[in-house]
């Protein structure tokens, strides 16, 4: 590419906007949960091979550096699925003037931390807290 | 001038020849998951440190195995659509686009398969 031809401002001109960053957070969380999927399917075919290699997965899944990817999964999945809400309000239309755009974007960061944490109360408590 | 008609144009589809079939499917598949995805996470609340057989017992009910398929059928086709999303807009060597590309329908394909498959084999109980 000739180096004479005028560019347009590159993304590090910009001041970092709450839009723009959790339009990159969706998509950076949607490749994150695409990765995320192996854990599903290791999940699925070890259920699907037997007891004993159940049970050799569970151990997996009781790892301290395992939980905190489940956690990081937790928080993506959430955020996701909130801000996808949000991407549908658009795709009908709704939700466009800036205001309405800042409230829904804090709105759905909330709602994904909550979540997250809800679940994972729920998880601590049935594991009996320590585990 | 064009001498082509609105109803060619419109059969024509574009550059990529699949219209909307890609917007489509993608907002199609997002909203199935909305549901599946949060029954499943909410379902695995009380499979959590279960021991293989309430595991199988769970997914061999008809209702689940039929919600579990669905559940991996519109993730693994969300996901594609997704990536391929992804890599259109920050892949630029074209060989590597069409690597990237395949590698990611790939994971995709195999990745139903092998879903689709344990869900039936837990579900049937081969083991």
């Amino acid at each position: 590419m000739s180096r004479s031809k005028p560019l347009s401002p590159h993304l590090q001109v910009y001041r970092p906007q709450l839009t723009s960053m959790l339009s990159i957070t969706h998509r950076a969380s949607g490749i994150f949960l695409s990765a995320g999927t192996v854990v599903l399917l290791y999940w699925l075919m070890s259920a699907a091979s037997g007891a004993a290699r159940y049970a050799a997965a569970l151990d997996l899944f009781r790892c301290g550096l395992t939980r905190v990817f489940l956690v990081g999964w937790t928080w993506a999945f959430f955020y996701h699925l909130c801000n996808g809400l949000r991407h549908l309000g658009w795709d009908a239309g709704y939700g466009f003037d800036l205001k309405t755009v800042y409230r829904t974007g804090y709105a759905v960061l909330a709602a994904s931390v909550v979540l997250t944490g809800l679940i994972w109360a729920c998880v601590l408590s049935q594991l009996g807290g320590a585990a | 001038m064009s001498l082509r008609s609105e109803l060619g144009r419109v059969k024509g589809l574009g550059s990529a020849k699949q219209g909307l079939g890609h917007w489509r499917v993608q907002r199609l598949t997002a909203v199935a998951l909305v549901p599946l995805a949060l029954w499943f996470v909410t379902a695995l609340m009380s499979l959590i440190g279960a021991p293989h057989a309430a595991v199988v017992a769970w997914i061999s009910q008809p209702h689940i195995t039929v919600l579990m398929l669905a559940l991996v059928i519109a993730l693994f086709w969300h996901l594609q659509l997704g990536l391929q999303t992804v890599l259109e807009d920050y892949v630029h060597a074209p060989w590597l686009q069409i690597i990237t590309q395949l590698g990611v329908r790939g994971f995709a394909v195999l990745g139903a398969l092998a879903a689709i498959v344990s869900i039936l084999k837990i579900s049937v109980g081969v083991n």
